[in-house]
């Protein structure tokens, strides 16, 4: 085993699910939601942020539970859709599938991590942005281009800047479980 | 099946939403259509909020930008009173230096029509000492300035140098009270001495109490003290009342009048007239012009002779006039015409005709209750009024 497999071994791990008040649950996604619908209008610079996706993997991190996961990505992936032009379910089946894995993986690393976040952050992004390039052409028979280096710069954004918003998350939390070994 | 939702409860749901919204997926294509029950709830449920994000956006920008532009207002409003402040100083500066200009080209002018010579100077500083009016000129010996020079403004005189040196000179103000110099009033001519208290304003002495002197009147320099050419204004008497032994006339000195900042100091003087009355030469009066002279004579007079005496009314007339209407008259009866080198005609020879009418010209001398027996005098005298 390597030396970071150990730390990951070893790392502590929390017990249970982290618990949110509903209305933080609720105004959290809708507020990342506006953000990407309203803010680019101002900031084109923002619309390469994926704040929805970035709220989807920290609340089923923090929650622990696919099942959990699997809902909370297919309710942000949905709304999105529903504020697109597309049909309804190329955000919510993306979503849904990266809620359920950002779950299931929470189980197995210490989500606290600060570099831990930053890499799910940016695996989740290019997963994201890889499958729906997939969905897209699969299911909607759309071409659309998908550029690697691209992905891959806006990805380590998106993983920078979700740092400091799980940070802020963090604060939103209602109780802190103990931690056990 | 139930150990299969049990075992993998977490994928079978994951499995199931996924197919779910797959079907969701493929009804649309397939159908072409939407599902716009949740776009609407999606859209419903955003769009306020975007509108609250907008107003609370516009809100704040506007807030910044008025801020902003308040600073910026600020920021140019304290540099405009910057600006402002300098300009302000630059248009005192200026001011200031049209003012001496004014005042220079005022000396200069003086100078030119001044008779005296004079040199132009700068009052620099004033001497210390307890109400002493002496103040410093930048000009001295260097110069051709001497101590007793006078020293004059276009408006009248200041002072005097009572101290020369090199590069400037001591100038006794007229204010001081250890002064003194000869002046004149220039209607009355009225001599007296001129005195400084130490006020703005000095005093004529030794004006005994009958001579007259106006209120208003002119002084000017009577050149007696041997300090101030003659002529020279030195003000006018603004308070004039009769004191114990001497009149007590106050001057309000005119060479003080723009300030005291350039003067002319008096190296050569020359002594001038003393003109009339200022204060009545400068205020010019309205005469009507003289009334048309009339070729008649003077009612009662006689044969009207071409003298200056002849439109003269004979209630104004002195001995001296009638002694010369009459000896006109006995001219004229014999033929004698006067600076013609002549032989005199006998003046105590009792008047013939024209006599009568000469006396006749004198309505107290000649009632008239005499004059219809006098009828020879009538053809040459017409009736008064009918000329």
């Amino acid at each position: 085993m390597s030396e970071y497999g150990e730390f990951l071994a070893t790392a502590p791990r929390r017990k249970g699910a982290l618990r949110f008040r509903p209305a933080v649950m609720f105004l959290v996604p809708l507020a990342a939601i506006c953000f990407q619908v309203y803010v680019p209008r101002f900031v084109p610079f923002a619309a390469y942020l994926e704040l929805p996706l970035l709220v989807t993997v920290y609340f089923s991190l923090m929650r622990r539970q696919p099942v959990a996961g699997t809902f909370i990505g297919a309710a942000i992936g949905l709304t999105q859709d529903a504020l697109s032009h597309l049909p309804l379910g190329m955000f919510g089946i993306v979503k849904t599938l990266v809620g359920y894995f950002a779950a299931s993986v929470s189980q197995r690393f210490d989500v606290e991590n600060p570099a831990i976040r930053i890499i799910l952050g940016f695996f989740f992004f290019v997963f994201h942005k890889f499958f729906y390039w997939v969905l897209a052409r699969a299911l909607l028979g759309e071409p659309l281009p998908l550029d690697l280096a691209q992905t891959m710069a806006v990805g380590a954004l998106n993983a920078g800047a979700g740092l400091p918003l799980f940070l802020l998350l963090d604060k939103l939390r209602d109780e802190d479980p103990a931690v056990i070994r | 099946m139930d150990f299969l939702l049990n075992r993998y409860r977490s994928l079978t749901i994951l499995v199931v939403v996924v197919l779910a919204q797959v079907v969701l997926l493929a009804f649309q294509v397939k159908t072409n259509s939407n599902v716009p029950l949740i776009r609407v709830w999606a859209v419903e449920g955003v769009t306020p909020l975007a509108g609250v994000f907008e107003s609370f956006r516009s809100t704040i920008a506007h807030f910044i930008d008025d801020w902003l532009m308040l600073a910026n207002a600020q920021a140019e409003n304290r540099r405009m009173k910057d600006e402002l402040g300098k300009l302000k100083l630059e248009n005192h500066y200026l001011k200031s230096e049209l003012a001496t200009a004014q005042r220079a080209e005022a000396l200069q002018a003086f100078q030119k029509r001044s008779p005296s010579k004079t040199v132009a100077a700068r009052v620099v500083g004033t001497a210390t000492g307890v109400g002493a009016k002496v103040v410093f000129a930048d000009r001295g010996t260097t110069s051709g300035v001497r101590k007793g020079m006078a020293v004059i403004t276009p408006d009248g005189i200041v002072g005097k140098v009572i101290a020369s040196f090199p590069n400037a000179s001591q100038v006794q103000l007229i204010t001081d009270p250890s002064f003194a110099a000869g002046v004149v009033s220039g209607k009355n001519r009225t001599v007296g001495t001129l005195k400084g208290q130490g006020r703005s304003d000095v005093i004529v002495d030794y004006v005994q109490i009958e001579q007259p002197v106006e209120q208003g009147e002119w002084f000017y320099t009577s050149g007696d003290d041997r300090v101030f050419p003659k002529g020279l204004p030195v003000g006018q008497a603004s308070v004039v009342r009769q004191g114990r032994t001497f009149k007590e006339i106050f001057v309000a000195p005119s060479g003080f009048q723009r300030g005291l900042e350039e003067v002319l100091i008096v190296v050569d003087g020359v002594h001038q007239q003393i003109p009339d009355d200022a204060a009545a030469q400068a205020q010019p009066v309205s005469l009507l012009p003289p009334p048309p002279q009339t070729s008649a004579a003077p009612p009662g007079g006689g044969s009207a002779p071409a003298t200056g005496t002849a439109a003269i009314p004979d209630s104004l007339l002195t001995d001296a006039d009638r002694l010369k209407r009459k000896y006109n008259g006995i001219g004229e009866s014999v033929g004698y015409k006067f600076g013609e080198g002549m032989s005199s005609p006998n003046f105590n020879a009792p008047p013939k005709s024209p006599a009568p009418k000469t006396e006749a010209a004198s309505p107290s001398a000649n009632p008239p209750a005499q004059s219809p027996a006098q009828p020879a005098a009538k053809p040459s005298v017409p009736p008064p009024g009918k000329q």
